[in-house]
């Protein structure tokens, strides 16, 4: 094999600072899953099988809604198809940045470390990357993702009620603080979050809307709102990274 | 939201499966198969909207039923929103939030 630009070691060492920031995250995550009645080893094992925030918090919501079976599972697998769309994206993106030893084995094995951060941090490397680099800047984020997870479940269990709702909270105050800083800086940002929040209410507050699901109701008010957006406010070419600014060190959105 | 869940072992592990196959499907086909940009400026500027807009609605109105009453997750929420707003990190925000949400709880259980 051909002489990558990077090394193993070096990923480990750009993955340490993603992989403490998934802790939080991945402890809210956590906590979310006891909530909806979920053992510590369930919520782990969904972590280490999905590493996503979003689609997993949308996944645990669904699973708590005990919808019909079929039903159930066609929301879930629409859901996450769409939650998740951006995956996609970064892939096709990231493919570009990808030196020669990214066989099809190896696209298969690490296409599961691709998340926001990951790809935001592998695709803006000097030279392209290779294998090893990349299955080293897998490494911390993924053992974060799965403690964090863990340690926010256990502690869901050992903590009352009233407690463990407040920090169901975290998880939110993390999504609003991931939404907040670029609907500030482009309005395309802001009114897609604008509308699907407006969306969302309406589906949940006006009684003509129950017979949509709520993970029903999630898809239609996100891929709605993302696409008028995306007719008003087009972005600009290659520009298809989530944005990820980390003041210190925190801003994660697996 | 908080309690006991419904649902037999068999069901949840079919969930669980389903979730994990098709959020792994998702990334590993287009990684694999796909080695050219994506042209389309609207399904370029449409994927880099969702995940905002799935975010936005998945917080809202859900996080004002989060906790054990409606004034402590307002509370919580309008600090999110004020601390996010001045960039404060996801760890202060989150912290912020759930402590506030505290507080207001252990006061409204201390005056009730």
């Amino acid at each position: 094999m051909k002489k990558q630009a990077y090394t193993f070691r070096e990923g480990l060492r750009d993955g340490v600072p993603i992989g403490l920031g998934y802790l939080s995250v991945s402890f809210g995550i956590g906590i979310a899953a006891v909530a909806v009645g979920l053992s510590p080893l369930v919520a782990l094992i969904i972590s280490m099988t999905n590493e996503t925030s979003a689609g997993q918090k949308a996944g645990l919501d669904l699973i708590a809604d005990c919808l019909p079976l079929a039903e159930g599972i066609i929301t879930m697998i629409l859901s996450q198809l769409v939650i998740n769309l951006r995956y996609s994206l970064m892939g096709i993106s990231l493919s570009q940045r990808l030196d020669s030893s990214f066989t099809t084995p190896w696209r298969m094995l690490l296409s599961f470390s691709i998340t926001d951060e990951i790809f935001a941090v592998a695709s803006t490397k000097k030279e392209k990357v290779g294998v090893y680099y990349f299955a080293g800047l897998g490494c911390i984020p993924y053992i974060g993702w799965a403690a964090g997870t863990l340690l926010g479940a256990l502690a869901g269990t050992l903590l009352p009620e009233m407690v463990r709702g407040c920090l169901g909270l975290m998880l939110y105050g993390m999504f609003i603080a991931i939404i907040i800083p670029p609907a500030r800086r482009e309005r395309g940002v802001l009114f897609a979050v604008c509308l699907a929040v407006a969306l969302s209410c309406v589906f949940y507050f006006i009684p003509l809307f129950d017979f949509l699901s709520d993970g029903l109701a999630l898809i239609i008010a996100a891929v709605a709102s993302a696409a008028v957006a995306a007719l008003l406010f087009p972005v600009a070419a290659p520009h298809e990274d989530v944005e990820t600014p980390a003041p210190d060190g925190g801003e994660v959105n697996a | 939201m908080n309690g006991e869940l419904n649902m037999s072992i068999g069901h949840l592990a079919l969930y669980l499966a389903v979730m994990a196959l098709v959020t792994y499907l998702i990334r590993m086909i287009p990684f694999t198969l796909f080695r050219k940009e994506i042209k389309s400026a609207f399904f370029r500027s449409f994927l880099a909207y969702v995940p905002y807009a799935v975010l936005g609605a998945m917080t809202f109105p859900s996080i004002f039923f989060a906790t054990a009453s409606l004034p402590s997750a307002i509370a919580g929420t309008v600090v999110a929103l004020i601390l996010a707003f001045f960039r404060r990190s996801l760890l202060t925000v989150a912290v912020g939030a759930s402590g506030t949400a505290l507080i207001v709880e252990l006061l409204l259980g201390f005056f009730s």
